[in-house]
This record gives C-alpha cells, sequence and structure tokens, in this order.
C-alpha cells in the first residue's frame, strides 16, 4: 500500500509547505492588497484538504483532530472580539481602533486593530472549512440511529 | 471605559463573545448555567437600553469610531427598545427551562452546542432589530436564522420529521434573505446608501422610481416569507411542531416578532408610508392577507389534532393581527402592532413552555396528552388556560390589551367592519383554545394505556419547578401587562408616534 500513488503524495508533500506560506502571504498583505482573512483561511485549509484527499481523511484527523479545530475556531472568534472589546476598553467605541495607538499621526491603530481582526477571520475560516471537509468527507454511508 | 456609552453595543457583544466558548464546554449542565448568565446579562442590558431611550430618547452608536451614513449605525428608538427587551427577556426565561426538556428530547452530546445555538439565535435577533444599516439587518438576519436551523434539526432525535421541517425551513428562510437582499440592492441602487436614516432623506429629496418600488415589494415578501405572513407560512407549523419544546418555546416568541419589526421599519421610517405606492401596499396588498391569515390559519388551527401544530397555526393567525394594525397605516394601529408584537411573544412562549412540560412527563405533544391534564400537572394546566385565555383575549390578559387597541384603531380608520371581522375571528380562537381547555378541566385522565404513566414508567408528576418557575413568570407578566396596560401601551403610542413623526 506505502507505495501507491507515489506521484500523488510526492507532489503533496512538495506543495503543500507552498500553499501554506501562500496563505499567510495573503493574510498579512490583505490590507495592503488583495486578500484578508477569509481568503487566507480557504487557502490555508486548501493544504490540509489536499491532505485528506491524498492520505485520507482518518490521516488527516490524527495530524488535526477535530478538538483542536474547535478550539482554533473559538480562539479565532475571540481575536475578533476580542480587538473589539479592548477598543471598548481602551476608552473608544466598538472596534474603533484608532484607540489602540491613539499618538500616531499616521493611523498606525488602524493598521494593528484589522491585523488582529483579519488573523481571527483567518483562523476561525480554516478551522471550519477544515471541519466541513471532515464532516462531509467522513460522513457514514449509512446513517446510524445514535447519530441523530 | 464608561458603561453607559458602551450600552448600545453590549446586547450584541455579550453573546458574541459567549457563545463561542459554548463549543468548548464538555458538560451540558455546565452550558445550561452559562447560557442562563450569559442570556440574563444581555436581558439586563437591554432593560437599561429600554429605560436610557424613555428617558432621553434615540440612542445612536457608530460602530470603529465609522460615522453614519459611511459607517454602521446602532439606532435604538422605543419601537425597536421594546422588541430588544422581549426577545432577551423570553430568552433569558426559556433558556432556564429548557434543561429539562432539552435533556431529555436531544442527544446529550449536542446540549453544549444547543445553548450556544440558542445564544447565537438571540443574538442575530437583537441584532437585526437594533441596528440601524439596513445590511446589517440582513448579516444578523442570516445568523440568526441559520442558528435557527440547527435549532429545529436537534428534534431529529425525538422525530426525523424534524429534519425535513428544518430543510424546508432553510430552502424558505434563504428564499426570503435572498428577496431581502435583492430589495436591498435595488434601494441601494436607486439611492446611493444603506444607512436607513440615510435612504429616507435620499427619498424624500429625490423621490421614487421604479426601481425603489421594486425594491420595497422585494423587501416586502422578503420579510413576509420570514414572518410567515398567509401565504408563505407553510414552513412554519412544521418548523415549530418538530422543533425541540424549548426551541418551539423561543422562536415562536420571538423569531417572526422580529420579522414583522422590520417591514414596520422599512415601511414607515426606511421607505415611509407618505408615498403613494407603500399606502396602496398597504391597503391592497398587506391587509387582505392580513385578514386572510387571521381567519384560515386560525380556521385551520381549529381542527389540528397536535397542540403544538395548533399553536403553530394560531401563530400565523395572530401574525396576521400585527400585519392588520400596520396596514391600516394610522399611528393607532401601528401603536396596536407593536403592543400586539410584544404580547403575543408573553402569551407564546408561557404556552409553548406549558406544551413542553406535558412533554416532558408524557412524552407526546397531542392532544391527548391533555386530557384530564388539571388533575395531573394541575399547575402546567393552570398556566396553559390562563396564557390560553390570553391568547382568546379575554379582559385582564394582554390579549385583551391588544385587541382593545386593534380595535380602537379599525374604528379610528373609519373601517368599523374591520373592527367586526377582528372579534369574529377571536371567536374562532375561542373555539381552539376552548377544546384544549375542556379536555384538560372536564376530561378524566387515562386509567390505562400508553398516557396512563410518564414516560418513565412512574405516575405522571407536576413539571419540575425549573420549568414552573419561568413558566409562571410569564403568565403573571400576560397579566401584569394586562392591568399595568400603561407600560406598554404608553411606550408602544410613543415608538408609533415616533415611526409616524419621522415622515
Amino acid at each position: 500500500m506505502r507505495d501507491e500513488h507515489l506521484i500523488l503524495r510526492i507532489m503533496m508533500k512538495v506543495l503543500f509547505a507552498p500553499i501554506i506560506l501562500f496563505a499567510l502571504y495573503v493574510q498579512f498583505h490583505g490590507d495592503y492588497g488583495p486578500g484578508g482573512g477569509f481568503q487566507a483561511g480557504v487557502i490555508f485549509a486548501v493544504a490540509f484538504i489536499l491532505h485528506g484527499l491524498i492520505h485520507g481523511v482518518d490521516a488527516t484527523r490524527i495530524a488535526l483532530p477535530q478538538k483542536v479545530l474547535s478550539i482554533m475556531m473559538v480562539v479565532g472568534l475571540m481575536f475578533y472580539a476580542g480587538t473589539g472589546v479592548l477598543t471598548m476598553l481602551l476608552g473608544g467605541n466598538l472596534l474603533g481602533y484608532d484607540v489602540i495607538d491613539p499618538e500616531s499621526t499616521h493611523h498606525a491603530g488602524q493598521h494593528y486593530g484589522i491585523l488582529l481582526v483579519e488573523f481571527g477571520v483567518g483562523l476561525t475560516v480554516a478551522a471550519t472549512m477544515i471541519t466541513i471537509f471532515y464532516h462531509f468527507a467522513g460522513r457514514e454511508p449509512e446513517i446510524r440511529d445514535e447519530d441523530w | 471605559m464608561s458603561l453607559i456609552e458602551q450600552l448600545p453595543v453590549l446586547p450584541i457583544i455579550i453573546p458574541l463573545v459567549a457563545a463561542p466558548f459554548c463549543l468548548i464546554i464538555p458538560n451540558g449542565r455546565i452550558a445550561y448555567f452559562y447560557a442562563i448568565a450569559i442570556s440574563a446579562l444581555t436581558f439586563l442590558s437591554c432593560i437599561g437600553l429600554l429605560h436610557g431611550v424613555a428617558a432621553g430618547g434615540t440612542i445612536s452608536y457608530y460602530l470603529g469610531d465609522w460615522a453614519p451614513p459611511l459607517g454602521i449605525e446602532y439606532r435604538i428608538d422605543l419601537a425597536n427598545a421594546l422588541v430588544l427587551t422581549l426577545i432577551s427577556g423570553v430568552a433569558a426565561l426559556v433558556i432556564p427551562a429548557s434543561y429539562p426538556s432539552i435533556a431529555a428530547e436531544a442527544n446529550p452530546k449536542q446540549i453544549p452546542l444547543f445553548y450556544g445555538a440558542m445564544l447565537i439565535c438571540m443574538l442575530g435577533l437583537l441584532g437585526v432589530t437594533i441596528t440601524g444599516d439596513a445590511f446589517n439587518v440582513f448579516v444578523f438576519l442570516e445568523i440568526s436564522s441559520l442558528a435557527t436551523y440547527a435549532l429545529v434539526a436537534l428534534g431529529g432525535r425525538a422525530d426525523r420529521r424534524a429534519l425535513t421541517a428544518s430543510f424546508n425551513y432553510l430552502v424558505m428562510g434563504t428564499l426570503g434573505a435572498t428577496f431581502f437582499v435583492i430589495g436591498l440592492g435595488l434601494l441601494y441602487q436607486a439611492t446611493g446608501t444603506l444607512n436607513m436614516a440615510d435612504i429616507r432623506v435620499q427619498l424624500l429629496e429625490n423621490g421614487t422610481n421604479r426601481m425603489v418600488e421594486a425594491g420595497y415589494a422585494f423587501i416586502i415578501i422578503g420579510m413576509g416569507l420570514k414572518a410567515a405572513m398567509f401565504p408563505m407560512h407553510l414552513w412554519l407549523p412544521n418548523a415549530y411542531t418538530y422543533a425541540p419544546s424549548a426551541v418551539s418555546a423561543f422562536i415562536a416568541a420571538a423569531s417572526t416578532k422580529v420579522a414583522v419589526y422590520v417591514l414596520i421599519r422599512f415601511t414607515f421610517s426606511v421607505v415611509g408610508a407618505d408615498f403613494d405606492f407603500v399606502s396602496a401596499m398597504l391597503s391592497y396588498v398587506l391587509m387582505p392577507l392580513a385578514l386572510a391569515g387571521m381567519f384560515f390559519a386560525s380556521l385551520v388551527a381549529v381542527f389540528q389534532t397536535d397542540v403544538k401544530r395548533m399553536l403553530a397555526y394560531s401563530s400565523v393567525g395572530q401574525i396576521g393581527y400585527m400585519l392588520l394594525g400596520i396596514s391600516l397605516g394610522t399611528e393607532a394601529g401601528l401603536q396596536a402592532s407593536i403592543i400586539h408584537i410584544f404580547n403575543h411573544g408573553l402569551m407564546k412562549a408561557a404556552l409553548f413552555l406549558s406544551v413542553a412540560c406535558v412533554m416532558l412527563r408524557l412524552g407526546v405533544h397531542t392532544v391527548d396528552g391533555f386530557n384530564g391534564l388539571a388533575k395531573r400537572m394541575p399547575f402546567t394546566a393552570a398556566a396553559f388556560i390562563f396564557a390560553g385565555l390570553s391568547l382568546v383575549g379575554v379582559p385582564l390578559t394582554v390579549g385583551f390589551v391588544s385587541k382593545w387597541y386593534l380595535l380602537q384603531a379599525a374604528f379610528e380608520a373609519d373601517r368599523a367592519w374591520i373592527a367586526f371581522l377582528i372579534v369574529a375571528s377571536s371567536l374562532i380562537a375561542v373555539v381552539y383554545v376552548g377544546r384544549i381547555i375542556e379536555l384538560i378541566l372536564l376530561r378524566e385522565p387515562p386509567e390505562d394505556g400508553p398516557l396512563f404513566r410518564d414516560v418513565d414508567g412512574n405516575p405522571v408528576r407536576e413539571a419540575p419547578m425549573v420549568m414552573l418557575v419561568p413558566m409562571w413568570i410569564l403568565v403573571l407578566a400576560n397579566v401584569y401587562f394586562g392591568l399595568r396596560t400603561d407600560v406598554t401601551a404608553d411606550l408602544a403610542g410613543r415608538a408609533a408616534a415616533s415611526l409616524i413623526g419621522g415622515q
């Protein structure tokens, strides 16, 4: 079994890291160019979906368990909501980023704020995408009674 | 930070920050107490907002410090403060009552997710109500709808028909949301803005055209679907019937009311009833549909053998009363409509909670379960009777207040025949509620057979305290607001005046 689909497995290994690197580029370049958290999250998830397609979902589940994904979703949302609450605690309105760096003359606070928020979006979208993939790909052919 | 300044955003941000943690809470009971705390906090902040608006007038909050019309604005006046209080209040009472019933009906592993979905559903409904940005309405509408589909589907363990009911609701709800967003797109194209108040300003300045009229029509159809306006109500009976009992109690009290609120908002303060096409729509589309719904849905309710389905059809009929108030196009009609939004939420939450108690003990929500209920579960039976009388509109209850103001509005608009129809359709409510009350009071409980003992095979006992107390708070609220009419009627009157006066 190990020697089956050798080309596919090698190509997956070659592609995996660049895909994640590209995801990070789209993520952190999002406020200057096209891209942002949602797109980056999807690209990030694609790397794992590719892994799942070639090695089987069970192997991917071992590499990235569902528990970790649930925590990733929550942490991502907390980056987003936490940034909003942080600006409230600093005395501004919800998501009023300028209070993060009030001394700045070129709205540096806006940059920090959107980077944090987009990072949260990316994390949550990636985790959600992979979760959806797990559920579709890992679905039982016949639904058992106790699954309801 | 000053708490008062940030108050407008708290009803959204508290459940938004809190709900995701339900995903990683391992135990249903912990999630339960957690959800109680969050819904209570949200309710308190909504009360604070209502108080602030009643005392100091409209509150406006700029998200991210971006001023409208570019940024998203939360704009709270009396009309939405009342709806906010209703939604969060019902949630704060239904969530404490939900644990025994959801533990019996749903998969134990899914209970933390249930509370997460419940909080997100509440958050979405609050968001639709609080926002002053038309597109933001759509976003929050989708948030609440997606949570509702999941909540309805949770009933699938007890009855698999919940899955088709949920899917049906998903298709219809998505159609409604799509129509709504098409309508918004047309309005945006015509006015170049998405801020509700600014759309109104632009329309007054530049007048209307076909695009605005088409956009408004799309919005009415989309929201009509969401509000279960007759004849677009077909998703509702199944969704309410097969959802877990606690979910039925919450969505019956809150979700369609929010859609009616959006109809009011778009009709009176976004487009404005002073345009001819709006007033024509009110009298030639909304009024016939409202009247048809009042009669048709109430008649169908009479012949149901499932109490939840009966209450669901009754909800469609009651939506008819709210739409009728709107369709009169007068300040009194709007006031009656807002009062009924609030009051109907109180009645239906109490009724569905009492059905939840019966479901918990006897495992059925058909009429058979109600035979001789007064002897077996006296407190549950009494709550059903009081809330049922309120639904009919008996004096001293909120139902009477609603009908009274609606009748007054009809007479004031010189349409006595409508007043006659309101009374006539109330008589149908007497039939369907009276039928169940007859079973509760006059029949004997079964001597043997499947419903002689409860689901565990023990003699039938009263429902647990955690369900009785919230249910009775709702019943007492039915009586309290039926006596202290000045609270709701005064606030709703001022809300209606500001909605109409904004023209």
